[in-house]
């Protein structure tokens, strides 16, 4: 599924497009969620979708090492600003929404499951 | 390859603004020499992870990459404390890391854990009050 599908049906914020990145060509193929770092390390794949409620430079650099889809900041989390100007650095896509991180996860398991 | 390729890089203590910027480097050279994703990614989480743990624990250090014809060879050494107990230290889940540092979503207690998980090889030489070596291998 393309990011641009599940940003207009789930009605995320875009923070940060991240250079050279089309929403309605970048596909995401699952999800991870979790907060620990080392965590999202070693189980974030590539082309994975990453929701967190951390919000510091550190979870860019792990966005950046694992070539995630996208992270998705649950609860309304703010970027901090200089996790922002990461992501504008390392051109990663940072989407965020109101929803807690159970919702967003049974939000987008309910989506996949209808462009079955 | 005919030539081994060396990499060094030195790892800001207390640097948590920079930290995992060897990693990405490292990860950068490796995708510019060609090799797959699957090695690229199990060099990328040993050594972010190493790279952490000097930030935490041990005030830096540095890191130095070798990239051979059969295998990566990622060597970490810091002047920081020692690991007084390597056996309980690669338990997962076990952290010494503080509150402040957990807050900022380290101190998991998966980091040497991941380092051995991720690479073929690895051996801790460590001293207390001199400091630690991780020479961790991962097979191309």
């Amino acid at each position: 599924m393309t990011l641009d599908k599940l940003v207009r049906a789930l009605e995320l914020t875009v923070i940060n497009l991240g250079s050279g990145v089309s929403l309605p060509e970048k596909e995401f193929n699952g999800v991870y969620a979790g907060d620990f770092l080392s965590r999202a390390m070693s189980h974030v794949h590539f082309d994975e979708l990453w929701i967190t409620i951390m919000n510091n430079r550190n979870v860019i650099a792990v966005a950046s090492l694992t070539d995630c889809a996208a992270v998705i900041l649950a609860e309304n989390v703010e970027l901090l600003p200089e996790a922002f100007e990461a992501a504008v650095e390392n051109g990663i896509t940072v989407l965020g929404s109101g929803k807690s991180v159970y919702e967003l996860c049974v939000a987008v398991h309910e989506l996949t499951l209808r462009d079955e | 390859m005919s030539e081994t390729i060396k990499l060094h890089y030195d790892v800001d203590g207390e640097n948590f603004e920079s930290a995992g910027q060897a990693s990405h480097s490292v990860k950068k050279s490796l995708r510019q020499l060609g090799m797959s994703p699957d090695v690229i990614r199990k060099v990328a989480i040993a050594m972010y992870e190493g790279e952490i743990n000097m930030v935490i624990h041990a005030n830096g250090g540095v890191a130095d990459v070798e990239v051979g014809d059969d295998d990566i060879t990622i060597i970490l050494k810091d002047q920081g404390p020692g690991i007084p107990n390597i056996e309980l230290a690669m338990q997962e889940g076990y952290s010494t890391a503080k509150d402040n540092i957990r807050a900022l979503g380290f101190g998991a207690g998966m980091g040497l854990p991941n380092m051995k998980k991720y690479t073929d090889d690895m051996k801790i030489d460590t001293v207390i009050g001199v400091g630690t070596t991780i020479t961790m291998k991962v097979n191309i």
